[in-house]
């Protein structure tokens, strides 16, 4: 009797225990790539020697757009005879998708804007996926309906509720009305201006762009001052343009150059007046576009390896990868290099680069978070409707983007895209911040700004799975964009040949095409197959 | 345990009894106010679980603040009794027009809701332990409380089963509620008579009951005209169904003579005049295309199209896609509902699939179809704007054969223009050739379709014989547009644009 006693005591007494840790959120999710360790490893220990150095011509050096582009190119100019190597499970770097039995998502970059008739080499790969309807009178490229983002395109929440658009006018003054339309004045001045050679000043990929030193004088200042400059205070109108900073670049109107602010908005636009390109994009984001493009490099491309080492030897290079699916290290011998990656990582495995290029330390990478949350349902919503893209305007978050937009799912279950640059003045203190936080930390954080927008959210929740990108995208703060030390970075170094959004200094699908077709022409030449550029 | 004693009461000197029935009828004013609130803020704002849930709790808690407060009155409770009679008929029976209009015209209808049942939970609290109180000294406490609560509950009882049954169809919410308010009033002044021993004089407390059921009679009789357009235009009609399904708000009405169906409160059909919209969406399609053998229907989970489709002897297989199960077993197994379309979508050549049409269309693999009807509801949202832009039409004339027919149904050419022409140039953009024609179906106004084909086609000549309302001739003339109908230039919708849902809200805008 006493022992039954007893047990029944211990067994109330344990119960709290088994059961009081309530999980605080009812939902699961985990954290995944890129592989940090492997990443830190490289710049902490070594890794064995390989047995041998396979001869090749081509080495590309990166899977990301940049890289899979360069490869595109030399397929495309007859050099077939490369392989590419990813330190990542899958390609694609900041466009690369998921995918769950709701819908395919993105990771992180999410459209692309139509591009204009001058912008060759995205039309050539657009067509490639079939996506080009044909051409206009003008000669302007026509896509179909269903590829372009699906209306309602973007709705803000501000004062409890969501607007349509992003640019709120609800309670806007008629100086705040004056401020806005005062700035597209001058944005249109900038889609009007050609220099002496015809050039805009504004264009995409940013090789177009004008290098006459009136547009160049706008790399000189902030956007912040710029603006200042001209007594745009609007406070709206600048949480509008600082909204578009942290968007395309993750930084603040005051660490952003006036020239990339100006670029955001006068770089879409054909001429004055005009409205800007409609966007492109898909359930899967850009991973849409990965998916052509590692479809051409094809059993060429190999995911897992992370190149340990790249040395000059007589005659060409040799280059060590890091196979940790097997443990061993694979080696290979090559005339010339593509190398595909940030320039962070390349003063690390090439030496001599970090002396001979100071500039390199010049470039910022903004960190971010980004989360993908899987939902049983959507939130019942009682003003405007959900749309593609979901902003909140007191929020340090961009907000989210509804994958399931694009297949014109408007019902049911859905996938949410939830974006947060770590838009602080000083990149390396943010990125220790981000990574300092683990899978509750970033959890609470992104359902402590979704809650707001819509409350009860958890119960609809089925999986949060979050990314954190240490190097998310280059900044482009003042004096960068048009350092000539810093452009300079894209020369090829002693048979190295660079490519990657970076070395624009604007982290844009388009950038990093260009200047993986840049050095796979540069590479194309060198081999005795010059061509027409597909730039 | 109290024992209470006959010895060394007073002999009774007012009517016990009678004022057990006062409980009666207390009781049952106090659960209906909590009903109403219920009902209202369930139809209202939608979720009846939790509406019905928050607004008892809040009820009942209130309910025990107005027991716990009824200590801090001591004298004179016979008089305190008749006028809280008078509040409770007050706050109680204006309740729920003044709901409406707070629904209708501020933004704070929660904060209203709550504070109404917070203050008629309160009063309807202070009532039986006043009661009770003024009883004590003539009943024995046993027979008191026994007698008291057993009315308390019967009274509850009564009201609960006769406000879904009786008040809710026949009166409405608020006729229903102002009438319990005159109840209320009503047992004030009737125990101003019962507890004249205990009250001084009594002519003003009469007068003010008197004034307060006077004001009340005049709302029951203004109810009608009184500007309560929401629950008038809704819910005036006896409801027959009401739910929420996944996708929308489903409600059936019956009055005058026949029955309606509305979505999220659209009215989609009368049974009186439905006829004429289904006849004129269906048969002119066939008129072109007699030998259509597979029919493909795309909304219309009412059933009526269909019905009409299975008129033609040709019909070998109707497929119906409808998004919202609910509305289509709806349509099988409500017998209204079934009686008015003759169970058509249990006919065995109809195959009913619950879908997105426009995913569907995409996915859907198969033999094409002879002939399409497209009845969606008017483009009101964008999850219903995508069903009327050219990549929809477009999609849809990939499931269709070379010589298909298609009949959209396409809002009003009277009342929104410029939409009804929009949705005709989208389809002509989407490269139909489009037939648009109209007609009067009185529950809706001048009602608008447009017929459409891959290749040139003449309007229709013959329409099948023995139809209600479309003859030949009756045909023929929906194709002529008067001047304030005819065509108007408009941008085609598309998907990345969604023109039509803009156009749609301004010109409605102007009707409502």
């Amino acid at each position: 009797m006493k022992r039954r006693l007893f047990l029944a005591s211990a067994s109330a007494a344990a119960l709290p225990l088994a059961c009081g840790r309530k999980p605080e959120f009812p939902f699961s999710g985990e954290l995944v790539g890129p592989d940090l360790a492997l990443g830190h490893r490289l710049q902490r220990d070594g890794f064995p020697e390989p047995d041998g150095f396979e001869p090749l011509p081509v080495l590309v050096v990166g899977g990301g757009i940049a890289g899979l582009s360069a490869a595109w190119r030399l397929s495309g100019g007859g050099c077939e005879d490369y392989q590419v190597l990813e330190m990542e499970p899958e390609p694609g770097g900041t466009s690369r998708c998921g995918r769950n039995e709701v819908s395919p998502y993105p990771w992180a970059a999410h459209y692309l804007p139509v591009p204009d008739r001058g912008n060759h080499a995205v039309i050539r790969l657009l067509e490639e996926c079939g996506l080009v309807r044909g051409y206009d009178a003008q000669g302007e490229p026509v896509l179909p309906e269903e590829a372009l983002v699906r209306s309602p395109e973007e709705r803000l929440f501000a004062y409890g509720q969501w607007w349509e658009g992003l640019y709120l006018r609800a309670g806007a003054s008629s100086e705040d009305e004056r401020q806005y339309h005062a700035f597209f004045k001058e944005v249109d001045h900038w889609a009007a201006f050609r220099d002496g050679k015809g050039r805009p000043a504004f264009s995409i990929p940013r090789a177009r762009c004008s290098d006459a030193q009136v547009v160049r004088d706008l790399d000189r200042g902030s956007f912040a001052t710029w603006l200042d400059e001209r007594g745009f205070d609007s406070p709206r109108l600048r949480w509008f343009l600082e909204y578009a900073c942290r968007d395309d670049y993750g930084s603040r109107l005051d660490s952003t150059s006036a020239w990339a602010g100006l670029f955001y908005f006068a770089a879409r636009k054909q001429g004055p007046g005009e409205d800007s390109r409609p966007l492109l994009a898909w359930p899967e984001g850009n991973g849409h576009l990965v998916g052509h493009l590692r479809g051409v490099c094809g059993s060429r491309l190999h995911c897992g390896l992370a190149v340990t080492a790249i040395r000059p030897v007589r005659g060409g290079l040799e280059v060590s990868a890091w196979d940790a699916a097997r443990g061993r290290s694979l080696g290979w011998r090559v005339r010339r290099v593509i190398f595909a990656g940030p320039q962070h990582v390349a003063r690390w495995l090439i030496p001599g680069l970090s002396d001979a290029r100071p500039a390199s330390r010049l470039i910022q990478n903004a960190p971010w978070l980004v989360a993908n949350l899987t939902l049983r349902n959507r939130p019942r919503e009682s003003s405007f409707p959900l749309a593609w893209d979901n902003v909140p305007r007191d929020s340090e978050s961009l907000g989210y983007v509804v994958a399931t937009h694009q297949s014109l799912r408007d019902y049911g279950p859905t996938v949410w895209t939830w974006y947060r640059p770590f838009a602080g003045p000083d990149c390396a203190t943010e990125r220790s911040r981000l990574l300092a936080m683990d899978w509750q930390s970033c959890a609470r954080m992104v359902m402590a700004d979704l809650l707001r927008l819509h409350p009860g959210l958890s119960n609809l929740v089925e999986r949060l799975d979050v990314m954190r990108w240490g190097h998310a995208m280059v900044r482009p703060a003042p004096g960068l964009l048009w350092n000539a030390a810093f452009l300079d970075l894209a020369a090829p170094f002693q048979g190295i040949h660079f490519a990657h959004t970076e070395l624009s200094g604007i982290a844009l699908f388009e950038e990093a095409q260009d200047h993986g077709l840049r050095a796979a022409e540069e590479v194309l030449a060198a081999l005795g197959r010059p061509g027409r550029s597909w730039r | 345990m109290i024992v209470s004693d006959t010895r060394g009461l007073p002999q009774p000197t007012l009517r016990a009894p009678l004022l057990f029935i006062s409980v009666l009828l207390i009781a049952s004013c106090g659960l209906i106010y909590e009903l109403v609130a219920g009902t209202l803020s369930s139809y209202l704002l939608g979720d009846s679980v939790t509406q019905f849930s928050t607004v008892i709790g809040v009820y009942l808690s209130a309910m025990g603040l107005g027991s716990w407060l009824s200590r801090f009155l001591q004298r004179g409770l016979a008089q305190r009794f008749v006028d809280l009679e008078l509040a409770v008929a007050l706050v109680g029976g204006f309740s729920a027009p003044i709901l409406f209009q707070a629904f209708a015209h501020t933004h704070a209808f929660r904060v209203v809701l709550y504070g109404e049942v917070m203050a008629i939970g309160t009063l309807v609290g202070l009532e039986i332990p006043i009661l009770m109180r003024i009883l004590k000294d003539q009943v024995h406490f046993k027979d008191l409380i026994a007698g008291v609560l057993t009315l308390d509950y019967i009274g509850a009882l009564a009201a609960s089963l006769l406000f879904p049954l009786l008040f809710m169809p026949k009166l409405g919410l608020v006729r229903t509620s102002l009438l319990f308010g005159l109840l209320n009033a009503t047992v004030g002044l009737w125990s101003s008579y019962l507890l004249q021993s205990q009250l001084g004089p009594t002519r003003m407390l009469r007068l003010r009951c008197l004034a307060v059921m006077a004001i009340l009679a005049l709302g029951v009789g203004l109810a009608g005209k009184f500007t309560l357009a929401v629950e008038e235009e809704i819910f005036a009609d006896e409801i027959v169904y009401a739910r929420d399904s996944a996708y929308q708000r489903i409600v059936l009405t019956r009055g005058r003579g026949s029955f309606q169906l509305f979505l999220n409160g659209n009215l989609q059909f009368s049974s009186a005049d439905e006829y004429r919209y289904h006849e004129a969406l269906v048969h002119p399609a066939f008129a072109v295309n007699p030998e259509a053998r597979r029919i493909l229907v795309c909304g219309g989970g009412d059933g009526l199209a269909v019905r009409e489709v299975l008129k033609h002897p040709a019909v070998r297989e109707v497929v119906l896609v409808d998004l919202d199960p609910a509305m289509t077993d709806l349509a099988r197994k409500q017998p209204m509902m079934r009686a008015l379309n003759g169970g058509a979508l249990d006919d065995p050549r109809v195959k009913v699939i619950n879908a997105d049409a426009m995913i569907w269309l995409q996915e859907a693999k198969g033999e094409p179809f002879d002939l399409a009807l497209v009845d969606f509801p008017d483009p009101n949202t964008y999850a219903l704007g995508k069903l009327y832009t050219t990549r929809f039409y477009r999609l849809l004339q990939q499931r269709l054969t070379r010589e298909a027919v298609i009949s959209v149904q396409s809002t009003s050419p009277l009342m929104a223009r410029q939409s009804y022409w929009c949705i005709a140039a989208t389809m002509e953009a989407s490269g139909l050739r489009v037939r648009p024609y109209h007609l009067a179906v009185p529950s809706f106004g001048v009602w608008g379709f447009a017929l459409a084909s891959r290749r040139d086609f003449l309007p229709p000549g013959t329409v099948l014989p023995g139809l209600r309302y479309l003859s030949d001739e009756a045909t023929a003339a929906m194709f002529a547009f008067p001047k304030d109908m005819d065509r108007v230039p408009a941008e085609a919708n598309r998907l990345d644009n969604q023109v039509l849902v803009h156009l749609y809200a301004r010109e409605w805008r102007k009707w409502s």
